[in-house]
């Protein structure tokens, strides 16, 4: 495991690639379910409302 | 007439495609970590090291695919941008902007795990030779795509614009991949033609193709997961969004 994380001495390089993108990726991923979720919140706000003022 | 055969406008319909793709995405996702486990279990465990650069050889398993990714989804925006232009489909232009963002990233993702690669084989993490700053440029594009978009208020004069952007910025990719053969660059040629059987070993081959295929399904998840939320923004006033926001409370 030692080995693993050693990488032969390049762990900076190596892990310094992988762990970025991986970072990278995620952090992606989270800013896109946030900005679905605020947008659906306020959608369906709206849609409510639309709808309370066609019972009315 | 209506009731035959497929209604292939129906693929290209707002609401088609929102429903259709939010189907769709889970199955990408979970592709993309399977092909992801898969990729780094061989890449970082099971191939051997390099006899000359030992492990930090590795760095090419995502090196390789976020340069191609990058490339790839540059010349998808490119040709999304020009249909929607030209054609002006709505898809086409909301597939555009939501390709762009994604593309950068592996864009800017190739240019890191570069530097981090130059410095141990070549003593430097960055050179202003032609492979590196044709990819510089590919990263300038997208933000310049990105920025020309949001700049512009009204909606249909930002696509136009930015998908003239989008379509000039094309020639950048084939100097991109033929500036190791055009100049003399401390880059290396492509290990990996399709006219030629690679110069890597199978293992290698292998490890970089699977990688290279996890780094497609997360393209296409993501993008058509923003390409949904673009939809819901522009068209929240139509009829179906509406009808989609009622369905689930």
């Amino acid at each position: 495991m030692k080995d693993f994380l050693a990488m032969g001495g390049y762990a900076p390089y190596v892990w310094g690639s992988y762990l970025v993108m991986a970072a990278l990726l995620v952090l992606e991923m989270v800013q896109l379910r946030h900005r679905r979720r605020n947008l659906t919140r306020w959608l369906k706000r709206i849609a409510r409302l639309a709808e309370q003022e066609e019972t009315r | 007439m209506a009731d035959r055969g497929i209604q292939w406008f129906r693929f290209t319909a707002p609401a088609n495609f929102y429903d259709l793709s939010g189907r769709l995405i889970p199955w990408f996702a979970a592709l993309t970590v399977a092909l992801f486990a898969v990729g780094l279990y061989l890449g970082l465990v099971v191939a051997p090291p390099d006899y000359q650069q030992g492990d930090s050889y590795r760095i090419i398993y995502i090196h390789v695919p976020t340069a191609w990714m990058g490339m790839f989804l540059y010349v998808l925006m490119a040709v999304y941008a020009a249909i929607g232009l030209i054609w002006r489909i709505k898809m086409a232009e909301v597939m555009a902007k939501a390709i762009a963002p994604t593309g950068a990233l592996f864009t800017f993702l190739a240019l890191w795990t570069g530097a981090l690669w130059g410095r141990p084989t070549w003593g430097v993490y960055w050179v202003w030779d032609a492979r590196l700053t044709s990819m510089l440029i590919l990263l300038f594009l997208y933000l310049g795509y990105m920025a020309l978009h949001a700049a512009i208020d009204d909606r249909q004069r930002a696509s136009s614009a930015s998908a003239v952007l989008a379509m000039v910025g094309v020639v950048n990719v084939p100097i991109i991949y033929f500036s190791v053969q055009w100049w003399n660059t401390l880059h290396q040629g492509a290990s990996i033609t399709v006219t030629e059987a690679p110069t890597m070993a199978t293992i290698m081959f292998v490890t970089l193709l699977i990688m290279t295929l996890a780094s497609w399904m997360y393209a296409i998840a993501v993008v058509l997961a923003r390409a949904r939320i673009e939809l819901l923004e522009r068209e929240r006033n139509a009829r179906w969004v509406q009808e989609r926001m009622e369905e689930r409370p």
